[in-house]
């Protein structure tokens, strides 16, 4: 049985906006193995979000159990969980946010800072590395304002895996690129995949399901289908029989 | 913060000089004051001063005849009785014309004894000083100052031996004070000539009494015994009941001294406290820059909360900010200062004096100022929910 790295039982999460309750999560439960690359889908305000902000620890639920790796986060105090984001957590964004007119390798550097146990001298030896890993490494000193979204894209997830976290979190990572680019995202969200790496990918668009392990449907705050995919897609395939631009 | 080189000087720039301006307005105060203490202790800090009229009350005036109670007899009968006066003189003043040939010049003869330049420290450098003989004989003999010898005898003719005028009264010039230059208070020391006080009394003024006494302690320590000795001899010379108050004033150079030094310690933390408020308005300048940065960095913030920075980190940084923007604006302030210090000293040729206190007092001001500014920015920052100031457009 592989180790159990996201455990969520019964979560529900309702935010109070003005005399109304808005019901985001009305009790969502899953468990994912380690080494799963999970797809989450829904359409806007299915409650992906919060899902995700809550998978992520950056917001708690109103109840309902979650266990990270074992631990359980949601009676824990706001410094507790930053260090929890910090060590377990690798977050990837839509729009990348990568600090302006910083280094590729500064960028990748950021979450050392917050981790005590990396010492200052072996920071920038890691980055290199989780850059090199990301296929940039003849770009570490190129500043984010000068490299293309997928570039971008290609720092800010050597980002989140450079402090070895056991969940990768992926928000829309492919929403602001052109097909080609997203495909070659994809085929590293594979690759990494392969290595053993968790993943999780929210997205709104149901043809990434096919190139996952697994498929969470969400739709107004409860799963109406989580399916293990069988027939996994290669991304690095749909890459290539695309039609080349130049062409 | 590298991002916005502009800015930051901007920012900077209130601190800069607010911190040069404490630093300069320190510098001439603090100049002053020693040049005055430099100039006190030169002129004799033992000096004693005796004036005729009680001593000033609420601003009330004086009618002449209260300025008239000093008299040749208490002169002597200080010089006779008291222990601890070393050296005294009257002093009586006549403002008049000097002249020699076709040069004149407005100015004084100050009447006193041979022991005026024993107080005063002076010399003679040229001819001799008069002597108790002329003294007692009321010769008309005089010894000039540089600044009248270089007015009357412009030709740079020896002037010993030669006889001016003052006012109607011919005067042989016997000796040349050595030169003694300006007073901090831009007195002209040379502007002077000393008489024979019987002469200004008998042949100028045609007056008893006498403007002052002045004398000196047998040394600094001792100013205070002597001030009530000579008023204790002075109460007696002039018959005075215990319930009356003095007729005369007594001041000592200390006095004086701790008088002035206070006027100009006044003066200094004024001109400070202006240019703290530039400070002030700097630190201001700071904390609006700092919110202004929190706002446009709401993303990075949320970006670096995400990842795993604590509402500390998040405060440490900003803080961190605010402070080197204070201390490096400090640190210039701090050169420019000195720099404004030396322009006053070398082009407007006043006394100036940096001390170690003013920078070390104004480097810990500006890292108050730092951490008081950027506190609350950094804290605005540090409580930011990072779901929203990451999605913040």
């Amino acid at each position: 049985m592989p180790k159990e790295i996201i455990k969520i039982t019964d979560l529900k999460r309702y935010f109070k906006v003005g005399d109304e309750t808005v019901k985001a999560l009305r009790g969502v439960s899953f468990t994912i193995y380690e080494g799963e690359f999970v797809t989450i889908m829904g359409t806007s305000g299915s409650g992906k979000s919060t899902l995700l902000n809550t998978l992520g620890c950056l917001d708690t639920p109103t109840s309902g159990e979650y266990l990270l790796d074992g631990i359980s986060v949601q009676k824990m105090g706001k410094n507790e969980r930053a260090r929890i984001r910090n060590r377990k957590i690798g977050f990837i964004f839509q729009n990348y946010n990568l600090l302006p007119k910083t280094t590729a390798l500064e960028n990748v550097e950021l979450p050392l800072i917050y981790n005590s146990s990396v010492k200052a001298k072996a920071r920038a030896a890691k980055a290199e590395h989780c850059l090199r890993e990301v296929g940039l490494g003849e770009r570490l000193y190129h500043k984010s304002n000068q490299m293309s979204g997928g570039q971008q894209q290609r720092v800010a997830i050597a980002r989140a895996l450079v402090n070895d976290p056991v969940i990768i979190l992926a928000d829309e990572a492919t929403g602001n690129l052109d097909t080609r680019t997203s495909f070659s995202i994809l085929t590293l969200f594979q690759r990494l995949h392969k290595e053993g790496k968790t993943i999780i990918f929210v997205t709104h668009n149901p043809e990434l399901a096919q190139y996952s392990s697994r498929n969470i449907m969400l739709r107004d705050g409860h799963i109406v289908s989580d399916e293990i995919n069988t027939d996994i897609k290669s991304a690095e395939e749909a890459y290539r029989n695309l039609p080349d631009d130049n062409e | 913060m590298n991002n916005n080189k502009m800015r930051c000087f901007l920012t900077m720039l209130g601190v800069i000089i607010g911190v040069g301006a404490v630093i300069a307005m320190l510098a001439i105060g603090q100049g002053s004051k020693d040049s005055i203490k430099a100039q006190i202790s030169e002129m004799g800090s033992n000096m004693i001063m005796i004036m005729p009229g009680a001593e000033n009350r609420g601003g009330v005036r004086q009618s002449g005849s209260d300025m008239q109670t000093l008299k040749p007899a208490d002169y002597e009968a200080i010089r006779n009785e008291a222990t601890m006066v070393q050296y005294i003189t009257p002093s009586v003043n006549g403002s008049g014309q000097w002249v020699y040939g076709n040069n004149n010049y407005p100015s004084s003869a100050q009447g006193v004894n041979t022991e005026y330049l024993d107080i005063r420290q002076r010399k003679v450098a040229d001819g001799e000083m008069f002597t108790e003989e002329d003294v007692r004989s009321a010769a008309k003999v005089c010894v000039l100052g540089q600044t009248l010898v270089d007015n009357l005898f412009p030709d740079g003719t020896d002037p010993i031996g030669k006889v001016v005028r003052f006012g109607k009264i011919p005067m042989t010039v016997i000796g040349v004070l050595e030169e003694k230059g300006y007073n901090t208070m831009g007195q002209d020391q040379d502007d002077l000539a000393l008489v024979p006080y019987t002469t200004v009394m008998k042949r100028i003024l045609a007056s008893d009494y006498l403007q002052g006494i002045q004398a000196s302690a047998v040394n600094e320590d001792m100013t205070q015994e002597t001030i009530e000795e000579i008023t204790e001899i002075l109460r007696r010379q002039h018959k005075l009941r215990d319930d009356q108050d003095n007729d005369f004033t007594i001041r000592s150079m200390q006095e004086l001294a701790e008088m002035i030094s206070s006027t100009s310690s006044l003066l200094t933390v004024l001109l400070a406290a202006v240019a703290g408020i530039s400070l002030l308005v700097g630190g201001i300048g700071i904390m609006n820059i700092m919110i202004v940065s929190v706002t446009e960095r709401t993303r990075e913030i949320g970006l670096r909360m995400s990842i795993g920075a604590t509402g500390r980190d998040i405060m440490m940084q900003f803080l961190i900010e605010a402070i080197i923007l204070s201390v490096t604006g400090g640190v210039i302030g701090i050169l420019m200062g000195c720099l404004a210090t030396w322009c006053i000293s070398t082009f407007a040729q006043w006394p100036v004096s940096i001390s170690g206190a003013s920078v070390i007092l104004s480097f810990a001001v500006c890292t108050f100022i730092g951490i008081v500014f950027g506190f609350y920015p950094a804290a605005k920052a540090s409580k930011l929910d990072p779901i929203e100031a990451i999605r913040y457009e």
